[in-house]
């Protein structure tokens, strides 16, 4: 079913009392919107009574900017079974999200102008504004470069050969001073992939009991540590894409403060779950990066905190279940993400203090924004408008079976959060949660 | 006591009284296998499937006489390779065998984690012979035997395991059920193949071998893989034999009566001087006996026997 075709068109819309979030401000405060013709008209005080046009009361809702998530798996072209543009656009929608970028790393990559036109051509009608990154090189091989320009034309908003990192410093190196001239980001998978040869989980405490061959967090922190360097020669952008470990962040930290243009993204599970959630051999704990140890999980909240990571994203990975139903050695890695995201934010670090409410919506809305030169993100009069409205204290329980996504590979089934999606705007169509 | 698991999937967790219980009842039908006609009607409708993805010879024997020895009925299931090359999903293998009405499966896989993955997929009950890197718990049990035999009590036993800790789910159940029962352990071998994590468990670790024989009163000598030589885990077999390698020299200089164990099958002249292997250290093939009744006693106590009591009075 395509969620985005129940939605509805109105031409003026008035959101009475929201509590409207602003995370270029970092404000919140108790005001009503109205959108007219699928622009951002006004945020003050409209009386209702007087207003021409549909009325929706929020009644102290949150209403932001349409949520970004910079970092999603959306397997079309290759994966159809898994997931499409159509089914990932649903779960966006669940999850909050007006905006995703869904990665390269399909059967064919998007390392060709045509795939990146397919996917736009694909969301187009969709209620979710599909965002494509592009290969870095030429089949994700890491040996040429793939036609930037004309990619960046197509609608590429940035470069990654995610999966994998660019292979040589050489290429990197190219790439980098290459994507100057189109003033995009290089996002990078940061993984000596030497390192991590047959490792299937972090290596430490808990690989080594349950005898699951490891993978060190060196190998991550060895390519953050090469990309950052790289990044200063040429003086390009880089950004880090899943960072996990302690290390990583403190390099990216001391980067920041040397004024290299580099910025890094965490996941919602790298935040949240360690290593012990592999101890029963979930496969739906395997992703990569792994799962790290309590003191990762401490780092992620501190670079949150302090600002080191700039953004939230879900690095979203369906897989089909029979892939997953496999010794945990076999399974593939990663879990989907964009229905669960918004929640575990605001039960894992809004609830919990270590960011205000517009930090938070930040993170997942101005920040990748910026880093992608996206004209979404803010709450600016007269342009066009994407809203995400949801309840920040109403509780949830976690139901794979719910989700819209076609596949159902997560390790948060049954979880209580609090936090639920109300409705999203974009394109001039409201959809509200039935 | 009564034995409440349902499966044997590691030692890791078990209690000292779980195993003096699967140790005494190993010890009733070790006597059984000395009578003429050495076998029991204990599992008579019982049906048990050998389910053995990784080659297997002594194991996959042990178990198939453990089973044939309590009279259950049994089938062999090998595969080269599982779900990890294609072909049908171990899943799928499992919940066919399972249509076949069995009541237990012993799984030999190549991933560790496959016999508790196997928990999830059916109702029979499941014993690990071995998982990936992770455990082999019935070989745990049969060394603590085969020590118990000879020391009487394994409290306060110096037991060293020497070689390739990493990569040996020998290893993992051996430290598991030693320190349950109270014995030291100590692991030894070059520091590519002692995991960094190692002093999580509590043992001693010795990188130079003369310590640990100095310490040891017991050596559980590991094989060693061949094959670890390529990922550069070790420079070459020659250099793994002099300073890992055990002789009787070496033995000698440290002027202590050691027992050795081995989990076969062994690398004559690599890990163990060949005749060292069948001299009087060595009680590798009091373990293989062991084996076979230790394997006895488990698959009698997951079908729901009660312990050795019970079978003296049948």
């Amino acid at each position: 079913m395509n969620l985005s075709a129940t939605a509805q068109s109105f031409d003026r819309i008035l959101f009475k009392n929201a509590l409207v979030v602003d995370p270029e401000k970092l404000s919140q405060e108790r005001r009503d919107v109205v959108v007219e013709n699928g622009a951002l008209k006004e945020i003050g005080k409209v009386t209702a009574g007087h207003f021409n046009g549909k009325v929706i009361d929020l009644n102290g809702l949150v209403l932001c900017p349409g949520l970004i998530d910079m970092h999603v798996h959306l397997r079309e072209p290759g994966r159809e079974d898994e997931e499409t543009v159509e089914s990932g656009a649903g779960a966006a929608m669940m999850g909050g999200f007006t905006s995703v970028c869904p990665m390269p790393n399909t059967d064919p990559p998007a390392d060709k102008a045509e795939v990146v036109e397919f996917l736009k051509k694909r969301g187009q009608d969709l209620l979710v504004d599909v965002f494509p990154i592009a290969a870095v090189t030429k089949g994700r091989a890491g040996e040429e470069l793939t036609e930037m320009g004309e990619l960046a034309e197509a609608g590429a908003v940035a470069f990654s050969d995610d999966g994998d990192p660019v292979a040589t410093a050489e290429i990197l190196r190219r790439a980098m001073e290459y994507a100057r001239l189109f003033d995009v980001p290089i996002i990078e998978h940061c993984e000596d992939k030497a390192l991590t040869r047959n490792g299937a989980m972090h290596e430490g405490v808990v690989s080594t009991q349950l005898g699951l061959p490891g993978m060190p967090g060196i190998a991550e922190e060895i390519i953050v540590a090469r990309d950052i360097q790289v990044a200063e020669f040429t003086k390009s952008r880089l950004h880090i894409a899943h960072i996990s470990t302690a290390g990583a962040v403190e390099l990216i930290r001391r980067a920041k403060q040397r004024g290299i243009r580099v910025t890094c993204e965490v996941t919602p599970h790298h935040f949240t779950l360690t290593h012990e959630a592999v101890r029963t051999y979930d496969t739906n704990a395997k992703m990569n990066p792994p799962l790290r140890r309590p003191l990762d999980v401490e780092a992620m909240i501190a670079g949150l905190r302090d600002g080191t990571i700039d953004v939230i994203a879900t690095d979203h990975a369906p897989h089909a279940i029979e892939e997953k139903e496999v010794e945990f050695q076999a399974a593939p890695f990663g879990i989907v993400g964009l229905e669960t995201a918004l929640g575990l934010v605001l039960t894992r670090l809004v609830d919990t203090g270590v960011l205000t409410l517009p930090q938070a919506i930040a993170k997942m809305t101005n920040n990748p924004a910026a880093i992608l030169k996206l004209d979404r993100g803010r709450l600016k009069i007269g342009a066009s408008a994407a809203l995400t409205i949801f309840d920040a204290g109403a509780r949830w329980r976690v139901d794979k079976n719910a989700f819209k996504s076609k596949s159902k590979n997560t390790p948060f089934h049954g979880w209580e959060l609090k936090g639920r999606v109300f409705g999203i705007y974009n394109k001039g169509r409201w959809w509200q949660r039935t | 006591m009564d034995f409440k698991r349902k499966h044997l999937l590691e030692l890791k967790g078990s209690t000292r009284e779980e195993i003096s219980l699967i140790l005494d009842t190993a010890e009733s039908f070790k006597e059984v296998l000395t009578r003429p006609i050495p076998k029991v009607p204990t599992l008579r409708g019982k049906t048990v499937v050998n389910l053995f993805f990784e080659s297997s010879t002594r194991t996959r024997i042990s178990f198939e006489l453990a089973e044939k020895r309590l009279s259950a009925d049994s089938v062999n299931f090998t595969a080269s390779g599982s779900s990890l090359s294609k072909g049908e999903t171990l899943r799928d293998t499992a919940r066919n065998i399972e249509a076949m009405k069995i009541d237990m499966v012993v799984i030999r896989h190549c991933a560790a984690g496959a016999p508790h993955f196997l928990t999830q997929c059916v109702e029979a009950s499941i014993i690990n012979a071995g998982d990936g890197q992770h455990e082999h718990p019935t070989q745990g049990l049969l060394d603590l035997m085969t020590l118990r035999d000879k020391f009487k009590t394994l409290e306060g036993l110096n037991v060293a395991i020497i070689g390739d800790i990493a990569h040996s789910r020998v290893a993992r159940s051996n430290i598991y059920g030693l320190q349950a029962m109270g014995a030291k352990v100590a692991l030894c071998g070059p520091p590519t193949l002692i995991p960094l994590e190692a002093q999580d468990w509590g043992t001693e670790i010795f990188l130079k071998l003369d310590e640990a024989l100095e310490w040891a009163n017991v050596l559980n000598v590991l094989r060693l893989q061949l094959e670890r030589q390529q990922r550069g885990l070790f420079p070459s077999i020659r250099e793994y034999h002099r300073l890992y390698g055990i002789t009787r020299q070496r033995l000698e200089q440290c002027k202590k009566e050691v027992t050795i164990l081995h989990p076969g099958p062994i690398n004559r002249g690599v890990e163990i001087e060949s005749e060292l292997a069948d001299s009087e250290y060595s009680l590798i093939l009091n373990q293989v006996t062991n084996g076979v009744a230790v394997r006895m006693a488990v698959l009698y106590l997951l079908s729901g026997g009660k312990g050795s009591e019970e079978l003296e009075a049948e």
